[in-house]
């Protein structure tokens, strides 16, 4: 099985990554834009036949390790196929 | 008083603090290997600054789940004394030995500079020989040293006297100007609730001889050397 975590900042959290490429996308005339954050994106392939298993196993990868609490919030997808999705050609 | 200096893959402050501790104290030191799991015979255990694990995933997040660290936790409940410095207090943070986390600079700059710390907790074994209110000076040098916590930590941060040093200006005044990474409320260091593991940014042992350019570094050591003498329960471990 394969899962996708994605680990953001928590609502509240000053992104200043986020904010220096919002600012750097102003400048490149994107003067439409209201807020941006940055995440991160962690693939995991695992030897668990279920996505229920495999949920509760990253789960667990994420509570011991992956995220910090203090400022993360996470979510986990169970994905057939980890290609990056619609990815720009 | 035996001290053991941690080194992770990545530190690069452990052999300045195995200097300071073996050529200006004279106290017996040891290297300790991050796989290593026995840390009954010391006293103090230094969790110096750099980088360990290369700072993958979040800094200190790797190092805080080591086998070291883990034995720390034992070491810790046995009444050893732990002190981490810039990574050592990221590590501290990440391993949950201390409440918080250390977070991007709000600069987004890498900052190395000298800074001034005002003394907010002398009832510790690290900072007993300090005055409360003392302005200290010590480099920092650290690209992830803004304090967090979220408010219900805080409170209990400052109810339970646990933040021990504060950035400030040269004559002691919290200002904003004074505080290079962001900080929440200046914090610099913090101890856990019992007072023997302290965790702080500024690196003590780059202040520990005149020919660095100052020794108040050097004032948290010897307030720990007398704390253990005076003490005694250390030295009979």
């Amino acid at each position: 099985m394969r899962a996708r975590v994605l680990v953001r900042l928590k609502p509240g959290i000053m992104d200043v990554q986020g904010a220096a490429v919002k600012r750097a996308l102003a400048g490149l005339g994107f003067s439409e834009l209201n807020d941006l954050r940055v995440g991160k994106v962690i693939d995991i392939d695992l030897n668990e036949p279920t996505p229920e298993g495999a949920h509760a196993r990253v789960g667990e990868m994420c509570r011991q390790l992956l995220v910090n609490p203090i400022l993360e919030d996470y979510t986990i997808e169970t994905v057939d196929d980890l290609a990056p999705r619609g990815a720009a050609r | 008083m035996r001290f053991g200096v941690v080194v992770f893959p990545g530190t690069w402050s452990d052999c300045d603090f195995h200097y300071v501790i073996s050529e200006v104290l004279h106290q017996p030191v040891r290297y300790v290997w991050h796989r290593e799991r026995t840390l009954n015979e010391l006293d103090c255990v230094i969790l110096p600054g750099g980088f360990s694990y290369g700072d993958y995933l979040r800094a200190g997040a790797v190092a805080g789940r080591s086998p070291v660290v883990e034995a720390l936790r034992e070491f810790v409940s046995g009444g050893g004394l732990v002190l981490g410095s810039c990574n050592g207090f990221q590590i501290l943070c990440e391993a949950g030995l201390l409440p918080g986390v250390l977070t991007r600079n709000e600069c987004l700059q890498y900052r190395c500079q000298s800074s001034h710390l005002v003394v907010e907790n002398v009832d510790t074994p690290f900072t007993r020989g300090l005055r409360a209110g003392q302005v200290l000076t010590m480099p920092i040098s650290h690209g992830e040293g803004k304090y967090y916590a979220d408010p219900e930590t805080l409170a209990r941060l400052k109810q339970q006297n646990q933040v021990v040093f504060r950035y400030a200006d040269a004559n002691g005044r919290i200002t904003k100007a004074s505080n290079p990474n962001g900080s929440l409320d200046n914090i610099a260091g913090v101890v856990n609730p019992e007072g023997t593991v302290l965790g702080l940014m500024p690196h003590p042992e780059r202040a520990s001889e005149a020919a660095m350019g100052g020794a108040d570094g050097l004032l948290m050591f010897q307030s720990l050397l007398g704390s253990l003498v005076e003490d005694g329960s250390f030295l009979k471990r």
